[in-house]
């Protein structure tokens, strides 16, 4: 079909990168809160300030700082920490790969730039937008979302002394909240609720059948629970009926 | 510190990778079927593993944390902005430790 708008419309690099900041506020409005959840989180366990703002300047993904905070905190060894964020993190891999198929060649020095800023919400709002395809604009989104999560952990980082120690305490189901938030929507689909229950049976025989009697960290036994359930899943269903 | 510092560059490496490495180079290639349902579905059962057990411990006690996470499922499943459902969870969890 022929697509005479797409030469009409032209956008040149700079438009294409404000669009793509435009598009971004949506996530950045998202990501403060939770940015400063973070560190909320981060200061209420001691965690020294320069680690916690060069997480969020460095890593850039919200579940795995999260994560990480707890089993430094936990005193899980750091191969543990270094493992659960790759397999945490390996989803942006298949984000990164569906993005590849849309962007238009680029140097290889701005892509680099914009893999940095793949999240799962960047991703997602990328996903449903035409201007994808110019690496501007998912730079511009990519921008607006990194430049509130890192806002947003240094208020949390630097705001945390005046909170009541309930409140302190309460954050500590934030990171949780938001698996829910992230995993409930998805439930309506049969694979998928198939494969979280496989992932809750797994963690309850190693939480209360194994762990006891072998040593196995938290950050083991969810990567161990992991390849069970995404395993058993890959085997079970075929190509259609994966999410 | 300096280790912890490294332990965040080292963490910031295994996150950039996957991210970078299909832009770069995966344009061409195609995944076995098999893995990739395994990557479709890794998300999942990552978000599954790392809510429970570990969410009955988020909290000073069992019960704060399963009605932090209860309100959290219920303003999921009315499909409320993820930023609600972190702060609604804050919330239940706040008064029931103040009460």
């Amino acid at each position: 079909m022929a697509t005479p708008l797409q030469h009409a419309e032209r956008l040149s690099n700079k438009m294409a990168f404000r669009s793509g900041i435009r598009a971004g506020i949506p996530v950045a409005v998202g990501y403060i809160p939770i940015a400063i959840a973070f560190g909320l989180l981060a200061k209420s366990f001691d965690m020294p300030n320069v680690i916690t703002l060069a997480m969020s300047l460095l890593i850039f993904a919200g579940a795995s700082q999260f994560i990480g905070i707890q089993l430094i905190m936990a005193g899980a060894m750091y191969w543990e920490i270094v493992l659960t964020t790759f397999i945490l993190n390996l989803r942006h891999f298949l984000m990164s790969a569906s993005l590849s198929q849309r962007l238009e060649t680029t140097s290889n020095r701005f892509l680099a730039a914009v893999a940095f800023g793949v999240t799962d919400e960047t991703f997602s709002v990328a996903s449903v937008r035409d201007e994808a395809t110019r690496g501007h604009f998912i730079l511009g989104l990519n921008s607006i979302a990194f430049l509130a999560w890192n806002v947003g952990t240094w208020i949390g980082v630097f705001l945390a002394f005046g909170l009541p120690m309930e409140l302190q305490a309460s954050m500590g189901i934030a990171l949780y909240a938001m698996f829910i938030g992230l995993l409930v929507p998805s439930l309506t689909r049969k694979p998928v609720l198939v494969v979280v229950g496989i992932a809750v049976a797994a963690q309850s025989v190693l939480h209360w059948g194994v762990s006891p009697f072998v040593p196995l960290s938290s950050g083991l036994s969810i990567i161990l629970s992991t390849f069970i359930a995404a395993g058993t899943g890959a085997l079970l269903y075929r190509e259609e009926d994966t999410p | 510190m300096i280790s912890l510092l490294l332990l965040v560059v080292v963490m910031a490496l295994v996150t950039y990778i996957p991210r970078l490495f299909p832009l770069l180079w995966l344009k061409n290639v195609a995944l076995t079927p098999l893995l990739k349902r395994f990557l479709l579905f890794t998300p999942y059962a990552v978000l599954a593993s790392l809510i429970f057990p570990g969410l009955l411990t988020a909290t000073n006690t069992v019960s704060s944390a399963l009605i932090g996470g209860a309100v959290a499922v219920c303003l999921a499943l009315l499909r409320v902005n993820l930023v609600f459902v972190v702060l609604g969870g804050i919330a239940g969890v706040y008064i029931l430790e103040v009460l």
